[in-house]
């Protein structure tokens, strides 16, 4: 339990430290580059490698760069529902979701199962 | 086009947006690591890179670019929109130095120093989406000017 609560707190803090700083700069498209930064891998990675190891966290970066290639997949979907489609961008950021679901476990089947 | 510091940007921000950027963070870190544990680190390695917080910033972002505008008596919604798309293109550029970091991390990890590795890797992650940026931004510059001196000429 106390694992549980120190995870969701430094993760907590990790994101919001990042986004603050995102928030900070213009214009958007280079505060934007803080939305894809290594918040939740930095607090998750560092947390692993102290309860299981080197090994394992080093599996969990390979398994990141599918997570981090749908990602990119998924952020240039929200942009042009946005622009292009006029979707909100609720509506646009959660539909998307399904494309960073498909291509992360895509690519984790075809090349880290 | 240059990168500027403002402190609108957090002043405009609420406590109740900080504190949902907090819980969906720390969700998505316990998540992961739950995840891992269950289905092993292959898997739950995926959700390092999960967009969880993007869309509460997106729209935090859309919301407070229309308030701007309606602040000044404009309409606001198209620039919100078109505010959650830029800072979309921006995180796709951040995805890409985020490749930079989970490589790092996967190769450096077993032969390094923890502490120093995600150090490096974060360091490398900000310059590899920086430089991506930077690179984008002398490109637009560099097609704007030959459409401008080479382009068909405007009456």
């Amino acid at each position: 339990m106390i694992d549980i609560v120190l995870r969701f707190v430094i993760g907590g803090l990790f994101v919001t430290a990042f986004a603050v700083i995102g928030d900070l700069f213009k214009p958007k498209t280079f505060a934007g580059l803080f939305g894809a930064a290594p918040s939740v891998a930095l607090a998750t990675l560092a947390l692993t490698i102290g309860k299981e190891g080197k090994p394992f966290a080093a599996l969990e970066a390979r398994s990141m760069l599918a997570g981090a290639a749908a990602l990119f997949l998924y952020s240039l979907v929200v942009s042009r529902l946005t622009m292009r489609l006029r979707w909100p961008a609720m509506r646009a950021t959660l539909a998307a979701l399904v494309v960073w679901f498909g291509t992360a476990y895509g690519l984790w089947w075809a090349c880290f199962r | 086009m240059k990168v500027e510091v403002h402190t609108e940007g957090l002043r405009r921000t609420k406590w109740h947006e900080c504190a949902l950027r907090f819980f969906l963070g720390g969700a998505i870190t316990v998540i992961a690591g739950l995840i891992a544990k269950k289905f092993g680190p292959a898997m739950g390695g995926l959700f390092l890179a999960f967009p969880a917080i993007f869309p509460a910033s997106a729209t935090l972002v859309e919301k407070h670019e229309r308030e701007k505008k309606e602040e000044k008596g404009l309409q606001g919604m198209e620039r919100g929109k078109q505010a959650a798309a830029q800072d979309a293109v921006g995180a796709a550029m951040g995805s890409l130095g985020l490749l930079v970091f989970a490589v790092l991390v996967w190769l450096l990890l077993p032969a390094y120093k923890a502490v120093w590795v995600l150090i490096g890797a974060g360091i490398a992650w900000l310059m590899a989406s920086c430089g991506i940026w930077a690179l984008r931004q002398s490109r637009r510059r560099i097609f704007r000017d030959f459409r401008r001196d080479w382009g068909p000429a405007r009456n």
